[in-house]
């Protein structure tokens, strides 16, 4: 019966395959950023069923269902937000709508395994106020709970899917002298129990005292193929950070990391990369004195490889800002462009995030400049489909619009 | 009895007129600074006007003309080509000082969140000057801001301008002659910090009960001081016809002045008009509420702050003539900003009479107020309304100097004005635009990458000595 089923299914799936002819967008002379480091070009982008089929000149135009004319607009890869809590946290202060952190659960215990995927709401409205704005993936978050392992979290897709996670298992840890503070009253109490959870990797399951089985099994499998992001600003937290990533043989990534510039030619040499917020250049913290505005440039010359994050969930769109005052302060423009778009689906290990054949169309038409305060989306497309560019905030804006109300606002559907 | 009737002259002076000792005074003065002539600029007034090659000529603290006029020969001359001038920016909502950085437990002094109306405090006995925010918003553009308590509490307390000089004292920075400001709040923040505490407010409906019952003992301490005023005024005026200063000396004796409270001398003042309302309030239904509330006690409020939602009402607020101190496009923190926007700002500018102000509320935003004018500007080109630059530059300049009751003075390029100029390396609405000069009172406090003129704090100086550069 279940197998019969499952044919049957198979069935519809192969009928629709041949009968329906593969839908195609053609996007004519775009100004293409590929999403490395190559020079830009007017191309056209052909894509058949959610895949980039041809990047070139004058792609015939009777190839396409539909046809957009960026006519000489930017086209880039879909946006990364950022690291943020997206679809994990609805309103900052809305506690119960809130799920990225793990605290108050009082097992002692650290929880690796605590995973934030599991809580991840596609129908948040911050996924679609995100990606009108460009936006096409972020990291999922473990906000700094009360653990110095907050947990694991992924990239994700913001196509609205349920399950569009993608990429590398991420583990969050805060070894900042905020976080320390908290913990045991010194950020050297991270280290201890660092090192402790890490012993207990050998250790029988019966005897662990740390963690649980299940963080063990996380642990070693994030060990084995994916990342430890640490969260650290001051230098001498970075270069802890280093060594015990070198020791426990981890992959590494420094997120904060306002003084990151102070340590470049350790960074360079590890090979790591820093997750880093360009505008922070305020000693905000004992941990940030170096904090400086040219933090990217001078990593980036020293060939250490940079992202961007906001630091924010609901304002997630405002990363582009970020970028773009990273190359107002010495920042190669290119390099941003890669920031934002394939290099951290290459560190978090997601599918290519690039505009080149046999790729799925992530892509974004720009009115302008992507990393200017004057630009905005003009259309995003997600595997190949146009948004429908609306959000909360387009249709309060539509509401709101007219000056004449009519009988009222709340008659006005937009 | 000769010396006797200057002493009553100055007692009746004094506690007639209120007019008490300026109390914290400034202390700050523009240093006498060569005449400046800027050349060949783009010009954004902050009147509404661009203005194409021009030049602009600074002397003796002031804007002295634009366009064409007589410049002094030893006057010094920066060559503006390619470069664009604008009035220096205001940012209306700042906590620098009083939240300054490093953001330490023992800095934070910004809210007296002890009681739901604490009027009697004032931001300024709060204000760190060697905050390094002061010295990053100047290399932003920053010329004057206000510096108001938090939003903790119903009334918070005074705020006060600043010009943004380095200074040992607040009152080196003190803006000469500013009206202070009342900073009040609506809404989540103080009915979650004193409800949290089984304190009155928890709700809304209790924020509104604290604040008419504040107003009406403010209007009862105005009206006992009203009262012995017109006693005093009373008998001075009888005292001219017979000349001897009895009359006056009588009513001083028989008539006790009421007791000065610290508290209601701020609401008082409120009311009168001699403070200016900040009010912190999100929603839209809230503001109405406190428009309703003003007119029944008979103040005005000057600016609603954040204001997420104020293009819901940006009619009524172009009205009352109250102007909206908003965010380009932070939202979703909490519920009462849940509605937010972007093109809040723009539809607050869009009613005859409106008055939006770009405002920071941030460390990081007030060092790119231009940046926040840009992306408003840009959302409400985006949605049909018609903003070039020259419009978008008063939400950053004269509409701030409005809000704070300083725009005879400071906020535009206008002859006679404070010299409080920007010169910008390009057009200032874009993420690629930095201030290369920043006069105040026409003197140079910031050039680019010229260490003589980044001034820096105490707090930094010698910090990280052996790290890395």
């Amino acid at each position: 019966m279940k197998s019969l089923k499952f044919l049957n299914a198979c069935l519809v799936i192969l009928l629709a395959a041949a009968n329906v002819r593969a839908d195609s967008l053609l996007i004519t002379d775009g100004m293409v950023f590929a999403g490395d480091d190559s020079p830009t070009s007017r191309q056209d982008i052909l894509i058949i069923d959610g895949r980039i089929e041809a990047v070139g000149e004058r792609l015939a135009i009777d190839d396409a269902d539909s046809v957009i004319d960026a006519a000489g607009r930017p086209v880039t890869p879909a946006f990364f937000a950022g690291i943020t809590a997206t679809g994990l946290s609805e309103i900052g202060m809305v506690y119960e709508a809130v799920d990225s952190r793990l605290s108050g659960l009082y097992t002692g215990l650290i929880h690796p395994e605590f995973d934030v995927r599991p809580a991840y709401n596609p129908h948040s409205s911050v996924v679609p106020v995100t990606r009108v704005e460009g936006y096409g993936y972020t990291l999922l978050v473990a906000s700094p709970g009360d653990r110095t392992i907050s947990g694991q979290g992924s990239l994700v897709r913001l196509d609205g899917g349920y399950d569009s996670f993608e990429g590398r298992t991420t583990l969050f840890i805060n070894v900042d002298g905020y976080s320390g503070n908290k913990l045991g009253s010194s950020r050297a109490a991270h280290w201890m129990l660092l090192e402790s959870v890490f012993e207990e990797l050998s250790t029988d399951d019966d005897d662990l005292t740390l963690i649980t089985p299940r963080g063990k099994d996380t642990l070693q499998a994030a060990r084995r193929d994916g990342l430890f992001v640490f969260r650290a600003n001051r230098a001498s937290d970075i270069l802890q950070a280093l060594a015990f990533g070198a020791k426990h043989r981890l992959r590494v990534v420094i997120s904060g990391a306002q003084e990151a510039w102070m340590v470049r030619e350790q960074l360079a040499a590890a090979g790591v990369p820093v997750v880093i917020n360009a505008l922070d250049n305020l000693p905000g913290s004992f941990d940030g004195l170096g904090a400086r505005l040219d933090n990217a440039a001078l990593l980036n010359e020293a060939g250490v490889t940079v992202l961007f994050t906001s630091g924010e969930t609901q304002n997630a769109r405002k990363l582009r800002q970020v970028a773009g005052n990273a190359v107002a302060n010495g920042f190669p423009y290119l390099a941003a462009i890669e920031a934002m778009t394939s290099l951290p689906a290459e560190i978090f290990g997601g599918s290519p995030k690039m505009i080149a054949p046999g790729l799925t169309a992530d892509l974004v038409i720009w009115s302008g400049d992507p990393l200017d305060v004057t630009s905005a989306a003009d259309h995003v497309i997600l595997a190949g489909k146009p948004d429908s560019m609306k959000s909360r905030q387009t249709q309060l804006l539509k509401r709101y619009l007219p000056e004449d109300a009519g009988l009222g606002r709340a008659y006005i559907a937009p | 009895m000769l010396k006797y009737v200057p002493l009553v002259t100055l007692l009746f002076c004094f506690l007639a007129g209120r007019t008490y000792a300026e109390a914290f005074p400034s202390t700050y003065s523009a240093p006498s600074a060569s005449p400046i002539l800027l050349t060949n600029a783009t010009v954004l007034d902050g009147t509404g006007k661009r203005l194409d090659n021009t030049d602009i000529y600074l002397a003796n603290g002031a804007v002295v003309w634009v366009g064409l006029g007589e410049s002094a020969p030893d006057a010094t001359v920066v060559d503006a080509t390619n470069l664009w001038v604008t009035p220096g920016l205001i940012d209306v909502h700042s906590h620098l000082g009083v939240y300054p950085s490093p953001g330490v437990a023992a800095h934070s002094d910004g809210n007296e969140a002890t009681a739901p109306v604490t009027a009697e405090v004032w931001a300024e006995h709060s204000i760190w000057p060697q905050d390094p925010g002061f010295t990053r918003a100047l290399a932003g553009g920053v010329t004057a801001m206000q510096i108001l308590p938090g939003s903790a509490n119903l009334c918070g307390g005074r705020g006060v301008t600043l010009k943004n000089v380095p200074s040992l004292s607040y009152q080196g920075m003190k803006f000469p002659d500013a009206p202070h400001g009342l900073k009040m709040a609506c809404g989540e923040n103080p009915k979650r910090v004193y409800g949290n505490r089984d304190q009155s407010p928890s709700t809304r409906m209790g924020n509104l009960a604290a604040y008419r019952s504040a107003w009406i003992r403010a209007q009862r301490y105005q009206a006992d001081w009203d009262r012995y005023n017109e006693a005093v005024a009373d008998a001075a005026t009888n005292d001219s016809e017979d000349a001897d200063g009895t009359s006056v000396a009588d009513a001083l004796l028989t008539n006790t002045p009421p007791r000065r409270d610290l508290e209601l001398e701020t609401l008082a003042g409120a009311l009168r008009g001699d403070i200016l309302v900040h009010m912190h309030c999100y929603r839209a239904d809230e503001m109405l509420t406190i428009l309703d509330m003003a007119e029944e006690f008979g103040y005005r409020v000057g600016t609603f702050h954040h204001g997420v939602e104020a293009y819901k009402v940006a009619d009524k607020l172009a009205e009352n003539g109250v102007c909206g101190a908003l965010w380009a496009d932070w939202w979703g923190f909490k519920i009462e900003a849940y509605d937010g926007i972007q093109e809040n700002i723009a539809l607050v500018d869009r009613p005859e009479g409106g008055c939006a102000i770009v405002h920071s509320d941030s460390d990081e935003g007030i060092q790119r107020l231009n940046q926040e004018a840009a992306k408003a500007m840009t959302r409400g080109n985006r949605a049909g309304l018609d903003i070039p630059p020259e419009r978008a530059i008063r939400w950053i300049t004269a509409n701030a100097a409005k809000s704070l009751g300083i725009d005879s003075v400071t906020g535009t390029l206008e002859p006679g004005k404070m010299a409080d100029v920007v010169v910008w390396n390009q057009d200032p609405f874009s993420v690629y635009a930095k201030p290369l000069q920043v006069y105040i009172d026409g003197t140079l406090r910031y050039e680019h990458g010229n260490s003589a003129f980044n001034p820096e704090s105490d707090f930094e100086l010698g910090q990280l000595l052996g790290a890395a550069q």
